[in-house]
């Protein structure tokens, strides 16, 4: 056994904006199945989703909702930033980026939080 | 009284432990300084690899308080947590002894990756130019000056999680090379460096950038190979 990095090793911006990108995409796939079995309600008729869609009307799925937004938003950014490494001809590591998707997915959470306690 | 440093080494092979030792502080102390003092005055079986000390060779790369690091270019004074220090040989390669590793996997990637110049010129022709401004060139000129110490390869991730990738190091010599316009082998260069333990293996965590001594960006090189990957397909003329 060849010795591994730990923690330390790393903790830094660009490793915690991989970490941002992975989770929030493992996430949004556990999430996937969720949404489709949602929409599949309406194979059977439009009582059987407007009843999920009335039971899902309640705070907690409201909080998971604002929950979706802010990984949809934060793992957006997250690709965004990838994409300009990736395919612009630059160097470093574009933390600009990874402060930018941070405060643009907190303004996306903040905006959606207003917009539900109108 | 002096003060003292409370230095963890460790000592052994991949089995091994942290052995505490106390060193004095001396003022513009640096890390090799600190080992330096163990083996000469404490501890004469600790083994560790140096050469020229001030940042040239690449060859005194250690893990220092969890971060690989030239441990010749490293003030203690900007790694002492609480007077601590705990040194391990790099992480990601094998332990030949207390802090010095094999670097065979090392080198030998380079050589997969194709990292040898091969140009069409003799010494009887003339001089290529090489526009300086060149886009090439100045891509080239970015990751030229890696000196191989293996800081990067040694906090790269993706090199623990999958054994045969190639690693920043040689993908960035690679790079360089693909903008060498002298050189001749830029498609079975591409075949090297593509595929699953090339190119398309980094996840862009950005490590070997970051601790890069050298402030080079293997990141960017990488990147790099893959739009060339667009171009020149590994299976193309």
């Amino acid at each position: 056994m060849k010795r591994t990095n730990d923690s330390r090793a790393r903790n830094h911006a660009a490793y915690w904006a991989f970490l941002m990108h992975r989770v929030s995409g493992l996430a949004l796939a556990l999430f996937l199945p969720v949404h489709f079995w949602a929409l599949g309600q309406a194979i059977k008729g439009t009582a059987a989703l407007d009843g999920f869609l009335q039971f899902a009307d309640q705070p907690l799925f409201k909080f998971a909702e604002w929950g979706l937004v802010v990984l949809l938003s934060l793992h957006m950014m997250c690709g965004v930033r990838l994409l300009l490494i990736e395919f612009r001809p630059w160097t470093g590591l574009r933390k600009n980026w990874i402060t930018g998707a941070v405060g643009f997915s907190l303004a996306t959470g903040m905006a959606f939080g207003l917009a539900l306690i109108r | 009284m002096t003060k003292t440093l409370a230095v963890s080494v460790w000592r052994g092979k991949e089995e091994g432990g942290f052995v505490s030792y106390e060193v004095p502080r001396r003022d513009n102390q640096t890390v090799l300084d600190v080992i330096t003092h163990i083996q000469r005055n404490v501890d004469h079986t600790l083994a560790y690899r140096f050469a020229c000390r001030v940042g040239m060779c690449g060859s005194c790369a250690m893990t220092v308080n969890g971060k690989a690091r030239w441990t010749c270019r490293t003030h203690v004074s900007q790694v002492a947590e609480n007077g601590k220090l705990e040194l391990a040989p790099l992480a990601n390669l094998p332990i030949v002894k207390d802090l010095v590793t094999d670097m065979r996997d090392f080198f030998d990637k380079w050589a997969r990756g194709l990292g040898q110049f091969k140009g069409s010129r003799t010494r009887k022709d003339e001089f290529e130019k090489v526009r300086p401004d060149s886009k090439a060139r100045m891509a080239a000129d970015a990751g030229i000056e890696c000196i191989g110490c293996g800081v990067c390869y040694a906090s790269c991730d993706v090199v623990s999680w999958r054994p045969d990738y190639l690693g920043p190091a040689a993908l960035n010599r690679a790079w360089t090379l693909v903008n060498d316009q002298r050189d001749t082998q830029l498609v079975e260069r591409m075949k090297a460096v593509a595929g699953d333990a090339g190119c398309h293996s980094c996840h862009t965590q950005g490590s070997c950038t970051e601790r890069c001594p050298k402030q080079l960006a293997p990141t960017a090189g990488i990147a790099g190979l893959k739009r060339q990957l667009m171009t020149t397909p590994a299976g193309g003329k």
